[in-house]
């Protein structure tokens, strides 16, 4: 105990300096705790929000009640209103799902990966993505849940005692991906909430309706930022980011072993596992500076989420951008070095077959739009980042579909096959679920803290404690 | 205590009891000052509140390291070992299953859930554990009482001296904290954390609310155990429900008003004439017990006849009265002791059967016996008289007395 309390005290010594190399500041503008506790908050305590916020809203409601809409009717008239047949059985919505669970990985990546190589650029994008990632999961998760059409039988998938006396089969990966995803949306909840209490706290205490103080009161837990409390509070974040590193990267491992484990050409591969995490990555960041451009604009928070971030997100997706299209290469090199000519006709059909339209949509959002990345120009203009990580989306979109999709439509049996062709159902829900992520994060832009507020603070030059020399002296005491 | 002559504040104050002294600080610096000399001063029971983790307070405080990962270890442990046991029991102890020939328990395939599990219970135990050492969530605090506490989670740092301290004494205390650099007057602090603070009314709530909730499950669990006469309430009906007339209904469009026909005298349908009782029934006379001894003589007895049989056995047959007719099939293995109900299969080279007529043993199969069902849906009236003659087979192979085999064959069976 005396070790440990010594080796904090000398831990004030250290954390001095903030920014050791001359960096920009993480914080712009001349700013105190007192303001950016004011600019955070006034996002969610001004009567209104900006105009931009009810346009935004006018579009994503309807779309949302739209995939409301289309599950109800999924429900009652089943899956065949969707355009999935023989042999393409696993169409659009195994698609949706692995792009929206892709999404997702930017969130937890940026809060727990980032902040265990302790790179404190990302306390003031860490919250926003964080609840993308939640947002995410969400759109995520329905598809999985209503691809089966009978959604009353869902429990089937729980190991639960039952009359049938059966139970779940574990030595399938698609069971193991519910466990994924589940396990990914729990954890990403309890972190994101959990990182969320001392703010909800500073809205409490700043709430000046009866019903907000109730409200924020109850989700803050009666939160007073006592030293004890933040030094567990601490312990338990840095415990958490730990365990959801490995969960992030093995989340989409796991969503590849859905396709890696089945033996089809095209599928078959040991690349899967990296080459998904590697791709959801990429996906989620172009995510992240897709919302969070137009989101620091509208909402005044330029000072606290800076061009420096913004920067340092475009070098992740220049990174693994480039990453996904080594995989690409990868996987024409194994199916020609394999020798197997159905791996080899699995490729050739990929790019050169009736979706290669696909294929080289896919190749140029996801290959060479990042690669404008290098060029500090385009990386630092927010308009024109915006415009490429659109494109990533886009092309992430399709990286899913041609895996799904091309590899489905030829199978052994040239008497089977068959072309792909989307229903109007399949098209709204897709669309509806857009709506629903759009949804959602508008009303965590309003409504929560947006940025973590607490951990900005302790980022700022005024947060840490200046050494005064008394060291020896309070060492010294230690037994108390 | 004197709390009385210090407070200025209203008459409610002085009834509640002192919670202790706080002070207020601008800045980060002089908190941290602030609580070396109360560490120094020897005080136990004490705490600052901050906006924000002040990196290096522990030391200033004199705290140690929190136990929290060790208890999330225990919890990840426990993680791991749930998965492990729930999928080997699961798979391959109570619900065997085989698929694809891949082994009923192997620890590769075991290790997603393993892993997931394992996170996800150190997830639950991380935050759990937090908000329980942290005595969260707490419903009031008496520091709260104090209006300008609500600054600490903007931009003032607070440093609150409990009552309850050994060293605790009004003035003394006060004027430890007046010397440290403190913003605003020290001040006394009244309040009763949070006993009372809730409604009546969202007591009673918070009691009635679980009841009434476990109404629908004790409706569910009673009607799990219990049977009705009423059709089953169907929210989406499956294909259940179909536009057509159900057996045993009425139907209007007939005078008698019976769904199901009566044959009209005098017909036979097709493929329905059965002539031959011998063949179809196994009797040779009207009388109850008039039973065949003889197999029909339209069908050939040759070893091809007896090899169908026994094949149509093994596949109809040998799930309960197992392969040599002892009456081990895995039906029965599976079914006994688990169901005290079950009756299992009757050794098919039991005395009074190894004497049964053929027609017998060919009635029992297509019109079953006691609780063995009919199989005539399943099997051909030829194949089930091939069955009875493996049957017989069966018997004679169980029975044969080993005086009776040539030397060469008795090596083979020994
Ligand atoms: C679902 C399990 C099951 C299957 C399948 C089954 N049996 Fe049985 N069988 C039984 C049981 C149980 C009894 C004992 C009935 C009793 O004593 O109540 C029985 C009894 C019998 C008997 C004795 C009848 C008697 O006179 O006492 C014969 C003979 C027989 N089975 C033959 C067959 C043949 C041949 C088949 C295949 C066509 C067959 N069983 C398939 C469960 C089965």
């Amino acid at each position: 105990m005396t070790s440990s309390a010594m080796g904090n005290a000398s831990a004030i010594v250290i954390d001095q300096d903030i920014d050791p190399r001359r960096r920009k500041s993480l914080v712009e503008g001349d700013h105190d705790f007192t303001s950016i506790t004011a600019s955070i908050a006034n996002v969610a305590e001004r009567p209104k929000p900006p105009k931009a916020w009810y346009v935004a809203m006018a579009i994503s409601l309807p779309l949302t009640l739209t995939l409301f809409g289309c599950i109800a009717y999924l429900v009652v008239k089943g899956v065949g209103i969707w355009g999935n047949r023989q042999p393409i059985s696993w169409a659009w919505p195994i698609v949706n799902f692995v792009f929206w669970v892709g999404i997702a990985h930017a969130g937890t990546l940026i809060s727990a990966i980032l902040f265990l190589f302790r790179q404190k650029w990302r306390t003031s994008i860490n919250r926003a993505a964080e609840a993308m990632t939640i947002f995410a999961v969400v759109c995520a998760g329905t598809f999985p849940a209503i691809h089966v059409g009978r959604i009353w039988m869902e429990w089937f998938l729980a190991p639960v005692p039952n009359h049938l006396e059966m139970w779940p089969q574990f030595r399938s990966p698609l069971l193991w991906d519910v466990f994924a995803v589940s396990t990914y949306a729990t954890v990403s909840l309890l972190f994101w909430y959990m990182g969320m209490v001392p703010d909800l706290a500073t809205f409490r205490d700043r709430a000046t309706t009866k019903i907000k103080k109730i409200a924020y009161g109850i989700f803050a837990l009666g939160w007073r930022g006592s030293s004890r409390q933040w030094h567990r509070y601490e312990r338990a974040y840095l415990l958490l980011a730990a365990l959801a590193m490995p969960l992030v990267l093995s989340v989409h491992s796991v969503v590849s072993f859905d396709f890696a484990v089945s033996i089809l050409p095209g599928w078959h591969t040991t690349i899967f596992p990296p080459y998904f995490v590697a791709g959801a990555i990429f996906s989620g960041f172009a995510m992240v500076v897709t919302l969070m451009v137009p989101a620091r604009a509208l909402f005044g928070l330029k000072h606290v989420v800076t061009l420096r971030h913004l920067e340092n997100m475009n070098k992740v997706i220049v990174a693994t951008g480039t990453m996904v299209g080594y995989a690409y290469a990868m996987e024409f090199f194994i199916a020609w070095y394999s020798g197997s000519q159905y791996e080899q006709f699995a490729f050739i059909n990929r790019a050169l077959g009736p979706y290669w339209w696909a294929y080289w949509i896919m190749v140029s959002c996801n290959v060479i739009a990042p690669q404008f990345f290098w060029f500090k120009k385009i990386r630092t203009s927010p308009l024109l980042m915006v415009i490429v990580c659109i494109f990533v989306n886009i092309g992430m979109w399709f990286e899913r579909f041609v895996i799904t999709v091309s590899t489905l439509n030829r199978d052994f049996l040239p008497s089977a096959w068959g072309y792909f062709s989307p229903t109007l159902f399949d098209i709204l829900t897709l669309c509806g679920s857009f709506g629903l992520f759009m949804t959602l994060f508008l009303l965590f832009c309003r409504y929560l803290p947006m940025v973590a507020i607490s951990e900005v603070k302790s980022v700022m030059p005024q947060a840490h404690p200046h050494h005064h020399g008394d060291d020896a002296h309070g060492a010294g005491h230690h037994a108390h | 205590m004197n709390a009385k002559a210090h407070s200025p504040a209203a008459p409610a104050e002085r009834t509640r009891p002192l919670y202790g002294v706080i002070a207020e600080y601008k800045d980060v610096d002089s908190l941290v000052a602030a609580a070396r000399k109360v560490r120094d001063a020897g005080y136990t029971r004490w705490d600052t509140h901050t906006p924000f983790p002040i990196h290096g307070i522990e030391g200033a405080m004199g705290f140690g390291m929190t136990r929290l990962p060790w208890f999330v270890l225990c919890c990840g442990l426990t993680g791991l070992t749930v998965a492990v046991l729930l999928q080997w029991w699961t798979n391959a102890v109570d619900y065997p299953f085989l698929i694809s020939g891949k082994p009923l328990f192997a620890l590769p395939p075991a290790i997603p859930i393993c892993f997931e599990l394992t996170v996800l219970f150190s997830a639950f135990g991380t935050f759990f554990g937090m908000l329980g050492l942290n005595k969260l969530p707490m419903l009031h605090h008496p520091l709260f009482e104090h209006e300008a506490f609500k600054r600490v989670t903007d931009d003032r740092f607070f440093l609150a001296i409990e009552s309850q301290d050994p060293k605790f004494g009004l003035e003394s205390t006060k004027a430890l904290l007046a010397s440290t650099g403190v913003c605003a007057d020290v001040v006394a602090v009244h309040g009763n954390g949070d006993k009372g603070v809730l409604p009546n009314w969202m007591k009673n709530f918070a009691i009635v609310m679980p009841i009434l909730l476990l109404v629908p499950l004790a409706w569910i669990v009673t009607a799990r155990h219990s049977t009705s006469p009423k059709t089953r309430l169907q929210v989406i009906p499956d294909m259940d429900q179909q536009l057509k007339f159900r057996n045993q209904t009425r139907n209007v469009f007939f005078a008698d008003q019976r769904n199901e026909r009566p044959r009209v005298e005098g017909t036979i349908p097709r493929g329905l004439l059965r002539e031959d009782q011998h063949y179809y029934t196994g009797k040779t006379g009207p009388g109850e017990s008039d039973w065949a001894t003889k197999f029909p003589a339209a069908l050939s007895l040759d070893e091809a006849f007896v090899a169908r049989g026994r094949e149509r056995f093994n596949i109809t047959c040998a799930a309960c009265h197992g392969q040599t007719g002892v009456g081990d099939g895995l039906v029965s293995q599976r079914a006994t002791g688990k169901y005290p109900s079950w009756i299992p299969p009757i050794s098919l080279h039991a005395e009074n059967l190894l004497a049964q007529p053929v027609g017998q043993t060919f009635s029992s199969i297509r019109n079953g016996i006691r609780t063995m069902p009919s199989y005539a849906q399943q099997l051909t009236v030829e194949d089930t008289w091939a069955i009875v003659a493996y049957v017989k087979a069966l018997q004679k192979s169980q029975a044969f007395p080993v005086e009776k085999l040539s030397p060469e064959e008795r090596q083979k069976v020994q």
